[in-house]
């Protein structure tokens, strides 16, 4: 009786996987298509698949936070011929003045015929790397500081803010995860990323149980959260916990370069654990280079003497009114909205506020 | 006559949407927009006939002379979640207007309760062929014409106040209710 039963499913099973698989191979396949990138460049691509995936394969990095699920938005490009309608999963991605520019959301249109796309010019020089990890410290609890040095002769040029995406191996396709690099972007031959241990997370996961020696694949630089150098405002840098590593970025550049801008750094954490590199601030602090740094904890230890309370707090306390600056923000979304509106309050204009919520 | 009485009271008396409150998570949340509702009450109507067929011939070709009744539930999932696999690829080769204006909503009807009662309910029933046909597909019209419906009094819903905290749900489903009744007021008709 079970044994009926046992057969009866799996052949049952079987048939299904079997006919699901034909209806792929056979009506999901619309053959070999063209596209045409940048009206100069022609790629091969499979139909059938995403335009997002195939570009990916024909290596060009287009940035992609969710892995292609549609709720980040970032995959978004120009295609010009060959995309058909908007479709219903790209609309909430979409404005209507980008609908109208020819905007699509790659990792949800389809290739199914010939098509002429797009790129923008900074996505072209998102390449992809291979690395060794020469550091791997902790640098608090749960936070790991993890040097990559570039293979061979490769070198990586971006701008201070930027992120990569680490690929991840899995059993099926690759996954990829961003990591923003905490480096100087004069340093071309190795960067720096700091992984904060998330339960149960894939990339943190993965990177954590790397060792110095390991390699691992990146691809990069990716993002519009990076350094305005054509000002000359005051440099209003707010980082919450691991949200450090971009806005580490940024300060080494401003330190390395000697912009003469004055820079603000807000650095909020919980605990005395939980703050690193806060020797490093407080030694250019007191340097007079032009930085003026303001740690805060919200659950300090006893012989903490700076500031308490939660980052925004102190900056409605510190920053004067009207403040001719410009803002970098990154750490959790909660951060950002309270920060945000405090920024504004004291006369910052939102154009002028940029962050990396995470 | 009979088979024309089991159509009405599929669509009508015995609404799946409106008598069995069946398929009423997508009931709530997809009829905020008229051609979004209908969009998806034809993806339902046209998911619930092919899938009430297909479980009737399995039903009685396969499962009954085997003696496997028992693996009904696992081999009606396994057929539902394959059919709207298969309709979703062959629409958007094949019919890429369909596929705009109701394939997003494919996807999502493989957990649709109101489906998966059809299917249980023909056996519990003991339709035979032509008869599963007319019930699945009445009960579809049916449950399109109750989100069609839906859609249309909730855009209407901006003239009139219902209580704030009542909700956008809240008042659906009290909508919801009072449209039950009046369906339910046809079952003189079919008696």
């Amino acid at each position: 009786m079970i044994l009926k039963a046992l057969i009866f499913s799996n052949s049952f099973a079987l048939i299904i996987a079997l006919l699901l698989i034909f209806m792929d191979r056979v009506i999901n396949n619309y053959g070999p298509c063209t596209l045409t990138i940048n009206d100069d460049k022609e790629v091969q691509a499979r139909g059938g698949t995403t335009l997002l995936r195939n570009l990916f394969e024909s290596k060009y990095f287009i940035p992609s936070a969710c892995g292609g699920k549609g709720t980040c938005g970032y995959c978004k490009l120009i295609v010009t011929e060959g995309g058909g309608a908007v479709l219903p999963t790209e609309e909430l991605m979409l404005s209507t003045v980008e609908k109208k520019a020819g905007y699509r959301l790659t990792c949800q249109l389809k290739v199914k015929n010939d098509m002429k796309l797009h790129i923008p010019e900074e996505y072209l020089n998102i390449q992809e790397y291979e690395g060794r990890i020469v550091v791997s410290d902790p640098v608090t609890l749960d936070i790991r500081r993890v040097g990559i040095a570039l293979s061979g002769e490769d070198e990586i040029s971006y701008k201070p803010g930027q992120y990569v995406q680490i690929k991840i191996p899995g059993s099926g396709e690759s996954d990829y995860r961003a990591y923003s690099m905490s480096s100087c972007p004069d340093e071309k031959k190795q960067i720096e990323i700091n992984v904060k241990l998330i339960p149960d997370g894939i990339g943190s996961g993965y990177i954590h149980s790397l060792s110095v020696g390991d390699e691992l694949d990146f691809s990069g630089p990716y993002g519009d959260f990076y350094l305005r150098e054509d000002s000359h405002r005051d440099i209003i840098c707010v980082a919450g916990g691991v949200g450090l590593a971009p806005i580490k970025s940024i300060l080494l550049h401003w330190d390395r370069q000697n912009l003469n801008r004055t820079l603000w750094l807000f650095y909020g954490a919980r605990s005395t654990e939980d703050l690193y590199d806060h020797e490093i601030f407080a030694e250019l602090d007191k340097k007079e280079t032009g930085l003026k740094y303001f740690p805060a904890l919200s659950e300090p230890d006893e012989d903490w003497t700076g500031k308490i309370g939660f980052i925004h707090s102190v900056m409605e306390q510190v920053l004067s009114q009207d403040i001719n600056g410009e803002a970098y923000l990154c750490g959790p979304p909660i951060m950002i909205d309270a920060v945000t509106s405090v920024l504004v309050s004291k006369g910052v204009s939102e154009e002028r506020i940029w962050y990396d919520k995470f | 006559m009979n088979m024309f009485l089991l159509l009405f009271t599929s669509v009508i008396t015995s609404n799946i949407a409106l008598s069995y409150f069946l398929g009423m998570c997508p009931f709530v949340t997809i009829s905020k927009k008229i051609d979004v509702a209908a969009g998806m009450g034809i993806a339902v109507t046209m998911v619930m006939t092919l899938t009430a067929s297909a479980n009737w011939l399995i039903q009685n070709l396969l499962l009954i002379p085997l003696g496997l009744e028992y693996l009904q539930f696992l081999v009606f999932i396994v057929t539902i979640a394959t059919i709207v696999q298969i309709l979703e690829i062959v629409i958007d080769r094949y019919f890429p207007v369909l596929y705009l204006s109701f394939g997003i909503f494919l996807p999502l009807i493989t957990v649709n309760c109101a489906i998966l009662g059809i299917s249980l309910f023909m056996v519990l029933r003991s339709y035979g062929f032509i008869e599963t046909v007319l019930y699945s597909f009445g009960s579809g019209v049916g449950w399109l014409l109750a989100i069609v419906t839906m859609g249309g009094l909730r855009r209407n819903l901006v003239f009139s106040k219902p209580l704030a905290n009542l909700g956008d749900p809240g008042i659906t489903a009290i909508i919801a209710g009072i449209m039950a009744l009046g369906f339910i007021g046809f079952t003189g008709v079919s008696g």
